[in-house]
């Protein structure tokens, strides 16, 4: 009875989250593919020509699942950031809070709904550079399993920024300053070999570095890290970040008084 | 019977050091229609929020319907609904679709869930805007919509705090007419309120808090009677120059056409009339000067400031 309350609860948070972007998605969808579209263009056709090749790829194939990736990092992470801090911002989180509605399940849910947009934007950033170059998928297992684990990642990131978040200022703090420098340097653009040694070790602490190379993989079966290390570092990121995301919600953290 | 809500030593300091509730005791009985009054900053929507889990509880305990928060909050959570001061709700989302997200909240099945938002929508006359966005409904409206929402898991106990603020009479007095009727068919009703008279026609039991503190909890018939005085209003047939000489009475001249009158528990008013008969002046109309749970209100709060 309580387990079918509870699936009721997070279907209904999760169907909530999916209406809410998909009712503004000339803000929420289109603007990223804009965004990547671009970068396909000026990156991958009009510099990339003249690049060469990397990984043994041109340079427009080698850039894709990085700019995949980059469009499901940003999106899971800023569609939880921005609706459960508007939540908290209009009171309506008090309609989950005098709820009997377990904390797991609202965090699930709001997670849930970012990985739905992440992974929405993803697809259709996916198609759109099909139209620039072939996508030869290696292995669809890994592909797959990486971008769900990270919207995943993400989505909890952009939850405990909303938790922390007492403006509208503090939700795009961590996306400007920690997020977009992050996924630049996170090997999206460039091979790390091609870096000196230094800068090499300090690409190894970015946790985006695994995931973008990890997708990569999936996709090109190339990567600058090995993929055995790259998933349980994923699942393991997962899995601390949800717990403490769990926590603050039991504590009340920004939510309670 | 088990009381619906059973406080016993609640306690509150927030962050900043600031206690809204110094160990209030309080009990409400199934089936009650209870009034929970207070000033501004009381503590009342303190209580309300630790019962609600919106606010955490610094000590003291708190069972609803026999089940304590801190053992079952959420099987606490389902015997109520709560209607908040603030409007609380996704203002960009539909009138239906707040109502049956909400029911989701609680596990109820969504053909359940449309059956009865369609209800509680009908029963607030707000069926017609359910297809709105809720920032565009006025502000009674969107109290309604509120008390729709609140309704939707069908709680044995609704909280209200104050629903009618903002509302028009005549729609205060048809949300009046509906929380009857609910209580009649079983709810119990805590109701926190400004206008006094709401309270004092609707509820069977009071209590009033003040500087966090319980300064009174008792039925509305024995409050009432301990009022040892009322002043009235008289409004004059026709001007009067002099004041009557009725030292008796407390008689102050508002203006040529009204006098204010206090007339004691143990005095009666036909005396008042006779010897206003004999001064000659005639009485147009009388009415209190102030509701008397008002009048009882001021004096209690006062007391303890």
């Amino acid at each position: 009875m309580q387990f079918q309350r509870n699936l009721i609860a997070f279907k209904t948070i999760v169907n909530k989250e999916i209406r809410r972007f998909m009712r503004i998605w000339v803000q929420t969808l289109i603007p990223p593919v804009i965004t990547m579209g671009l970068y396909f263009v000026i990156f991958g056709n009009l510099i990339g020509s003249r690049i060469g090749t990397m990984g043994g790829f041109n340079y427009m194939q080698y850039i894709i699942p990085g700019l995949i990736m980059m469009s499901v990092i940003t999106n899971s992470y800023s569609n939880v950031v921005s609706s459960f801090y508007s939540t908290k911002f209009q009171r309506s989180i008090e309609e989950l809070l005098v709820s009997p509605i377990s904390n797991y399940v609202i965090l699930g849910g709001y997670v849930v709904g970012g990985m739905a947009r992440g992974m929405a934007v993803g697809f259709i950033v996916t198609l759109v550079s099909l139209f620039f170059s072939e996508l030869p998928i290696s292995n669809i297992g890994i592909t797959l399993l990486v971008v769900i684990m990270t919207s995943m990642l993400f989505a909890i990131c952009g939850f405990i920024n909303a938790v922390y978040a007492r403006s509208f200022d503090d939700i795009s703090i961590i996306p400007t300053f920690v997020l977009t420098p992050l996924t630049y340097l996170g090997g999206v653009f460039y091979s790390i070999d091609l870096l000196p040694s230094f800068w090499q070790t300090v690409s190894l602490i970015n946790p985006i570095m695994y995931m973008v190379n990890a997708f990569r993989y999936g996709i090109l079966g190339v990567s600058d890290v090995d993929i055995l290390i790259a998933l349980p570092m994923i699942g393991l990121f997962t899995v601390l970040l949800f717990s403490y995301a769990l926590w603050l919600l039991n504590r009340g953290v920004g939510i309670r008084e | 019977m088990t009381p619906a809500i059973d406080i016993k030593q609640l306690s509150k300091v927030y962050s900043g050091g600031f206690q809204a509730l110094k160990g209030i005791d309080l009990t409400v009985q199934q089936g009650d229609f209870f009034a929970l009054l207070g000033p501004n900053g009381a503590g009342k929507s303190t209580t309300i929020g630790i019962m609600c889990s919106l606010v955490n509880k610094t000590s003291g305990k708190v069972k609803i319907f026999g089940v304590d928060i801190d053992e079952d909050f959420p099987a606490a959570k389902r015997h109520i609904g709560v209607v908040p001061q603030e409007f609380n709700f996704n203002q960009f989302e539909k009138v239906f679709d707040i109502v049956v997200t909400q029911a989701g909240y609680y596990g109820i099945e969504t053909s359940i869930a449309k059956e009865r938002t369609e209800k509680y929508l009908k029963m607030l006359d707000l069926w017609d805007k359910r297809n709105e966005s809720s920032r565009m409904l006025s502000g009674g409206m969107k109290r309604r919509l509120m008390i729709a929402r609140a309704l939707i898991h069908e709680p044995k106990l609704l909280i209200l705090d104050e629903p009618t603020a903002g509302v028009d009479i005549e729609m205060r007095r048809s949300m009046w007419d509906i929380l009857t009727q609910l209580n009649e068919s079983g709810t119990t009703i805590i109701l926190t309120t400004h206008y006094l008279e709401e309270a004092e026609s609707l509820c069977r039991n009071i209590a009033i808090i003040d500087n966090g503190k319980i300064i009174q909890h008792t039925d509305m018939r024995s409050l009432l009677a301990e009022l040892d005085a009322q002043t009235y209003i008289l409004d004059l047939k026709s001007p009067i120059s002099e004041m009557p000489n009725m030292t008796k009475f407390g008689l102050v001249k508002v203006d040529d056409h009204t006098l204010e009158v206090n007339i004691k528990k143990d005095q009666s008013i036909n005396v008042l009339f006779e010897q206003l008969n004999k001064s000659e002046v005639v009485v147009k109309s009388i009415r209190n000067k102030a509701n008397r749970l008002e009048e009882m209100f001021v004096r209690l709060t006062e007391k303890t400031i």
